[in-house]
């Protein structure tokens, strides 16, 4: 086993650094539900690490706590060597932390620019009746933003529709222009929700090829939920197999699609 | 003879005229391009110095004259750069289509013997990579775009900017073998090698040289008065002659600017942003554009909807006849001028054609009323004819005479004849060398003489003296009575009506007609959202039976229209089946300039013309197609085959029946 602080090289030549983020023994109840149980993982600087398991296999509550949405009751969750405290999800944002959602929560009546900017809302500090007024420091800061959201629009291939408002576009270009808005807050960390979910095979390939880009051009450490099995396997380092709330195998792509547990779970086993 | 006459004012190659602009008007804009939302903006001068680094970057890389560099991308300053510094350099720049698959990007790339490939993105490097074993000549790829090629073994790949840096920094030591190469460019050096789509077979190489292209550009140029002031949006593909003459040919003779757009999707948003003066595009843009307005009044206020037909009937009266200067009341005049206020003048600057002088349409023969449409505006638009081999222009309408079914008189300096089988010949300055290494092809099309068939028939008129094209040569054929079948004169009929994207008839050497037809997914989905009608696929929206009957009320309405010609009243439609996917040039069906391969569907869809021919309701069938990435799948469906109502025209042929 690698040393928690040890980086070493893949085989396509990125550097994945040390373990950024740590899970240790969490367990996530609501009420008498136990979501999560006892769960430890970690995440390394530089992978695209997935989340798999079968549906209500608690997931998307997993998500919800390496962002800090939701607190465990127990077990820690340790951000580059430290505990985390309980924060709020601007605290969250600030710590370079980006998300996207499974059922898109972009804002519908405003233009893909305005969405996506909002993105930038953590870099900019002059207060609203500069920004109103176009006083202060105000102009050159939008510039500067201005100018970070266009190479996220560039790379995301969405300059055709940067004036439409989001409530007309399709789903496949919804969730791009909110990765586009989680990625222009220039996370180090960014977490995806399903990002394929609901998606034809053209779509997927793009948003595939996409978040590798991503990972490539900006050295962005993923963390990303899935349902289709196959685009995990091809985009992921490492996957966490989840199921009813207990971790059932850890390992790279290879590893996981041998594991017996996992085939059980998706394929299920017989009773008898 | 054309041929012994010297170089245009001394320019004999487009370096030459690069320097010429660089010098004489170096701080006006030469090429613009928006990137990041702000469109960048390179002068003259420094376009000039752009390209002289780059093509000291190709010294260094080892670019030896005569080599063949192939250019694949969309329309960019930096990729039209590298056609004019490959020429300074003494090589030959290949550009090739940007959305050509893997397959027939090996086909042109060897049949050239490319050793250089400056591609736009990782896209066109992916298939570059794909295809170089097949590639003995290959050496080096340029990439403009270094998104995702971080990870690629860059032993055979190049950064367009650190060529540039290269070229720049050994500026010393090869600035005087680039200037040695450049004084070599004569007006008979190839200026550039053009691959044809070609509706059969393999594609040819055209090898125009500097002569062509520069005599054709001034000639052009003159004719339509075209000066420095002008600005174009070069949207097309760098592979098609049309763009090489306009984005460089006319653009480097008069001076003007090139505009390219953000990507191939905002193409309309960035068209009027530049509001280009003299503008090109083929019919299918034009009507595409008169869909969307009609799709988009269809959902317009009840008062805008009014004003707007209301207008458009008055500019239908009188639009085209002002804007050729011929002799309208004073009434219609007011009344035009208050349109242009209120309708006219908002609806042109929507499209982008607000400042329009010149526009041009060619490459396929335009719907009569589509033309009139953008006319009666006050939109200057003219037909021309043209092929690569003729480096574009054989025909041109002039200023004033325009209209929809003819294609205009010759060019300057091209002279026309027509030969007794009906076919078009022309012999003009801009006429091609050779077919690259094809002498029996080049045999074939270019006589002695240097009198080039076109393979499309035609005649003169005689009351106007214009061209007028009635079908490619080879299409035009007989049915089995004997009577004459002209497919694209039924087809362009059909494809008027804004839900019909393409058709195909068939007929030639049978008793009746029959049709394919692809529905435009546009036009019709956007019918189908205002109708309540749910559908999740091309496919399904094709075969739902109301999209059928009103396709098949077109082809009733078609019918009746072309019984009215005594000639080709046997060319109407008797059965017909909308197809269950588009018709695409991944798959072969079409060419990169989307000209229907008759043959490839005859043979691809033959179970689907006997279906046609022997009566049944409807057939199932499974086609083959092609993705972008060049995987294969296959799409079944079973289609419904209807009757369409035919009108007999004459009465003897009822009573043969």
């Amino acid at each position: 086993m690698l040393d928690k602080s040890e980086s070493f090289v893949t085989e396509d030549g990125r550097t994945i650094g040390g373990v950024v983020m740590e899970m240790q023994n969490i367990t996530l109840r609501f009420g008498g539900v136990v979501a999560i149980s006892d769960i430890s993982f970690d995440i390394r600087e530089g992978e695209i690490r997935a989340i798999i398991g079968p549906n209500g296999a608690g997931k998307s509550s997993m998500l919800n706590v390496i962002s800090g949405f939701y607190v465990p009751q127990e077990g820690q969750v340790l951000y580059h060597g430290k505990p985390r405290p309980q924060m709020r999800p601007y605290e969250v944002a600030r710590q370079g932390i980006a998300r996207t959602f499974q059922n898109i929560a972009l804002f519908e009546g405003m233009s893909v620019l305005d969405n996506v900017m909002t993105g930038r809302l953590n870099h900019m500090k002059s207060n609203v009746f500069q920004q109103a007024w176009w006083k202060g420091t105000a102009e050159a800061e939008e510039v500067k933003n201005r100018e970070v959201v266009e190479r996220m629009i560039d790379f995301l291939e969405i300059q055709h529709i940067r004036k439409t408002p989001v409530s007309r576009l399709p789903y496949g270009l919804k969730k791009r222009v909110e990765l586009a808005r989680a990625l222009s807050a220039e996370p180090s960390l960014l977490l995806l929700d399903e990002p394929m979910a609901g998606m034809n095979v053209e779509e997927k390939e793009d948003m595939s090829r996409f978040i590798l880009d991503v990972n490539d051009e900006f050295g962005t450490t993923i963390a990303l939920i899935e349902h289709d099995m196959g685009v995990v396997m091809d985009l992921s380092d490492r996957v966490v197999v989840m199921d009813y709330g207990r971790k059932i195998g850890d390992g790279t792509p290879d590893e996981v699609r041998n594991n017996q547990d996992v085939i059980d779970a998706y394929l299920g086993v017989s009773h008898d | 003879m054309a041929h012994s006459q010297p170089a245009a004012g001394g320019m004999a190659s487009l370096p030459a005229l690069l320097h010429r602009n660089a010098k004489e008007f170096g701080s006006a804009p030469a090429y613009r391009e928006k990137e990041f939302g702000i469109w960048q903006c390179w002068t003259w001068a420094e376009a000039e110095k752009e390209i002289e680094a780059l093509a000291l970057g190709l010294i260094n890389l080892g670019v030896n004259e005569g080599d063949f560099i192939a250019i694949s991308g969309r329309n960019r300053p930096y990729l039209y750069w590298s056609m004019v510094a490959a020429q300074s350099v003494g090589a030959i720049p290949v550009p090739v289509y940007q959305d050509a698959v893997a397959e027939e990007m090996a086909y042109v790339l060897g049949h050239c013997g490319a050793r250089f490939i400056i591609a736009g993105d990782q896209e066109q490097a992916d298939k570059v990579i794909e295809i170089q074993d097949q590639l003995h000549q290959f050496e080096h790829l340029i990439y403009l775009d270094p998104r995702g090629m971080r990870k690629y073994d860059h032993t055979q790949l190049h950064e367009f900017s650190h060529i540039q840096d290269q070229g720049r920094a050994a500026h010393d030591e090869l600035i005087g073998e680039l200037e040695r190469r450049c004084a070599k460019l004569t007006y008979d050096s190839t200026c550039v090698m053009l691959y044809t789509s070609g509706t059969t077979g393999k594609p040819k190489g055209v090898v125009l040289s500097n002569r062509n292209v520069v005599e054709t550009a001034k000639n052009s140029a003159e004719f339509d008065k075209l000066g420095r002031e002008e600005n174009i949006l070069s949207y097309l593909p760098m592979a098609w002659v049309g763009d090489f003459i306009f984005s460089i040919g006319q653009a480097y003779w008069c001076g003007f600017c090139t505009n390219c757009p953000e990507s191939a999707d905002t193409m309309m948003t960035d068209l009027r942003e530049i509001g280009p003066s003299y503008f090109f595009a083929p019919p299918r843009v034009f009507e595409g554009q008169l869909t969307n307005v009609m799709i988009r009044m269809e959902d317009a206020g009840a008062l805008k909807r009014r004003m707007f037909h209301h207008f458009m009937a008055h500019a239908k009266k009188v639009g085209g006849r002002i804007l050729d200067g011929e002799s309208v009341g004073m009434m219609d005049r007011l009344k035009y001028a208050l349109g242009d206020l209120l309708v006219y003048g908002p609806l042109k600057d929507t499209l982008g054609y607000g400042k329009i002088r010149v526009g041009y349409t060619a490459g396929e023969a335009i719907g009569p009323e589509i033309f009139d449409f953008y006319r009666s505006l006050g939109i200057n638009l003219k037909q021309l004819y043209g092929q690569t081999e003729a480096t574009v222009f054989i025909t041109l309408q002039p200023d004033g005479q325009v209209r929809a079914d003819t294609v205009g008189v010759p060019a300057p300096e091209v002279e026309v004849k027509i030969a007794d089988n009906g076919e078009i010949f022309y012999r003009s300055p801009g006429t091609f060398v050779e077919y690259y290494k094809n002498s029996e092809s080049t045999a074939g099309t270019k006589d002695a003489e240097g009198w080039v068939a076109t393979g499309d028939a035609g005649f003169f008129e005689e009351s106007s003296g214009h061209l007028r094209i009635i079908d490619r040569a080879k299409d035009v054929g007989k049915m089995a009575d004997g009577s004459m079948f002209a497919p694209k004169f039924v087809e362009n009929k059909l494809k008027f009506f804004p839900d019909i994207l393409e058709v195909v008839v068939f007929g030639n050497g049978k008793d009746r007609c029959t049709a394919f037809i692809n529905i435009d997914l546009n036009a019709v989905g956007n019918w189908a959202e205002r109708n309540n009608i749910a559908y999740a696929s091309y496919q399904e929206l094709a075969g739902h039976p109301k999209v059928l009957g009103s396709i098949q009320s077109h082809v009733e309405e078609v019918n009746k229209s072309v019984a009215e010609d005594p000639m080709l009243s046997g060319c109407q439609i008797h059965r017909f089946v909308v197809l269950h996917k588009e018709l695409d040039a991944d798959d072969g069906e079409m060419t990169r300039t989307r000209k229907v391969r008759r043959v490839v569907i005859e043979d691809k869809y033959a179970d689907i013309i006997a279906a046609l021919y022997d009566g049944s309701g409807e057939i199932s069938t499974t086609t083959e197609v092609t993705y972008e990435d060049g995987r294969k799948g296959s799409i079944s469906a079973t289609l419904d085959i209807r009757d369409a109502a035919v009108v007999s025209a004459m009465a003897h042929k009822v009573a043969a029946e």
